[in-house]
């Protein structure tokens, strides 16, 4: 086992491709929940 | 007579420690009720497999087959996500579904470890120990096999992953109380949930399901038996399958994944030093969840008229329904007044999604 600090700044990148990854598929969902939510929604 | 005594006599030390470590897992599980379902089977696998000459973890043994059957090929997290998908209600999320960034916010922890363990390990296994933070252990452990990871610290990421969930009640108040302030923990929130029709409850499955694969397609399997599960819950006509999910399939996968699991508990691989290094990178990951979520919260707020609670952005980690509960008793204690189980609950909810995608998109980064 190694220690290559180097590294941390290296897979920045990744970390942010992921994280806007998630968020792009989590706001689909939510826009799609919405889009349920408007066409199916119980009346009040 | 020597056979009597041959196998005590080759115990090695490093069996023996296993075996206390064995012993604290089944302490953990009776006498402090932390995730028994799979620290019971994980210690007292863990005794088993460091007997020396035991043919349980032979090529042909039980465990091995076990292990084979359903954890090298993921078909064991896989089915246990369909019981987990069977005991989820997404009601109070699909009345207000923007609490599902919160879910995504609460992975950020998930990516930050990436970056740290990357600094030690190869990446197949910083990302390995990165999904310690998924706090979900079917994606713990259906994320590093598909990436190969390492074996000598599979063992640590599952002990990791399972034992930080039951922590959870442990990890995330300091966390929670270190990044807000007492105002902001008073913060009221509105209670008034919309209803949701049950059409929307039964398409809700099947569109995340659609959504996620075809965004992530790494994450389409995890997914698909999280939403099946669901689906066979919220259609009304799959009662006995829904009950048999949540209850007889649950603990029947719980009990092989947790034996097949302690395959890895072997003195050889489990006492090295980077076992302590991944706990540690593990315990990174849950607290850096947790920060994400609040963090978020915080942020918003500064634009937001209605201001969130911002803690309920730590019920984001994908410890359902415990991160939930946490959240709102600690918004009780602040103030009894104060009912934040709906929203934490939504938030916890969304978290479970959360997880799976991050763990598809973890897959998709190191597998291409």
């Amino acid at each position: 086992m190694e220690f290559n600090p180097e590294r941390f700044v290296e897979m920045l990148p990744n970390m942010g491709y992921g994280m806007l990854g998630i968020f792009v598929v989590i706001g689909a969902i939510v826009v799609a929940t919405y889009v349920l939510n408007s066409l199916f929604s119980k009346k009040q | 007579m020597e056979f009597l005594y041959e196998t005590i006599l080759s115990v090695t030390w490093q069996q023996a420690v296993m075996w206390l470590i064995g012993f604290v897992l089944i302490f953990l599980a009776i006498k402090k009720d932390m995730e028994p379902t799979l620290l019971l089977p994980m210690g007292f696998g863990t005794l088993l497999v460091n007997i020396p000459g035991v043919d349980a973890i032979m090529e042909e043994g039980a465990i091995t087959t076990l292990y084979n059957a359903g954890i090298a090929n993921e078909l064991f997290p896989l089915m246990l996500f369909i019981g987990i998908g069977a005991m989820i209600d997404f009601g109070p999320l699909l009345a207000n579904p923007k609490l599902m960034i919160f879910g995504a916010a609460a992975q950020f922890g998930i990516f930050f470890t990436l970056c740290l363990a990357s600094m030690f390990f190869g990446d197949n296994e910083a990302a390995s120990i990165a999904i310690i933070g998924a706090a979900d252990g079917p994606t713990a452990i259906s994320v590093s096999n598909k990436l190969n990871c390492d074996p000598g610290i599979r063992g640590a990421i599952m002990v990791a992953a399972y034992s930080y969930m039951a922590l959870v009640p442990i990890i995330q108040p300091p966390v929670i109380k270190l990044l807000t302030t007492k105002k902001e923990r008073l913060i009221r929130m509105d209670n008034q949930s919309k209803p949701v029709s049950q059409t929307t409850k039964i398409l809700f499955p099947i569109v995340i399901f659609m959504v996620a694969a075809l965004v992530a397609p790494s994450a389409a399997s995890l997914v698909f038996f999280l939403m099946f599960g669901n689906l066979i819950r919220e259609c009304g006509v799959l009662n006995s399958l829904s009950d048999t999910a949540q209850k007889v399939l649950a603990n029947l996968v719980t009990i092989f994944l947790g034996i097949s699991i302690s395959i890895q508990m072997t003195g050889d691989k489990f006492l090295q030093p980077t076992t302590l290094l991944v706990l540690g990178l593990g315990l990174f990951a849950f607290i850096f969840d947790t920060a994400g979520g609040v963090l978020l919260a915080k942020l918003l707020n500064l634009f937001l008229k209605k201001k969130i609670n911002p803690m309920i952005g730590a019920a984001g980690i994908s410890a359902f329904p415990m991160s939930g509960r946490i959240v709102h008793k600690m918004g009780l204690k602040e103030d009894p007044q104060n009912f934040l189980l709906m929203h934490s609950i939504g938030v916890n909810v969304s978290g479970q999604i959360a997880s799976v995608v991050a763990g598809g998109m973890i897959l998709s980064i190191f597998m291409g």
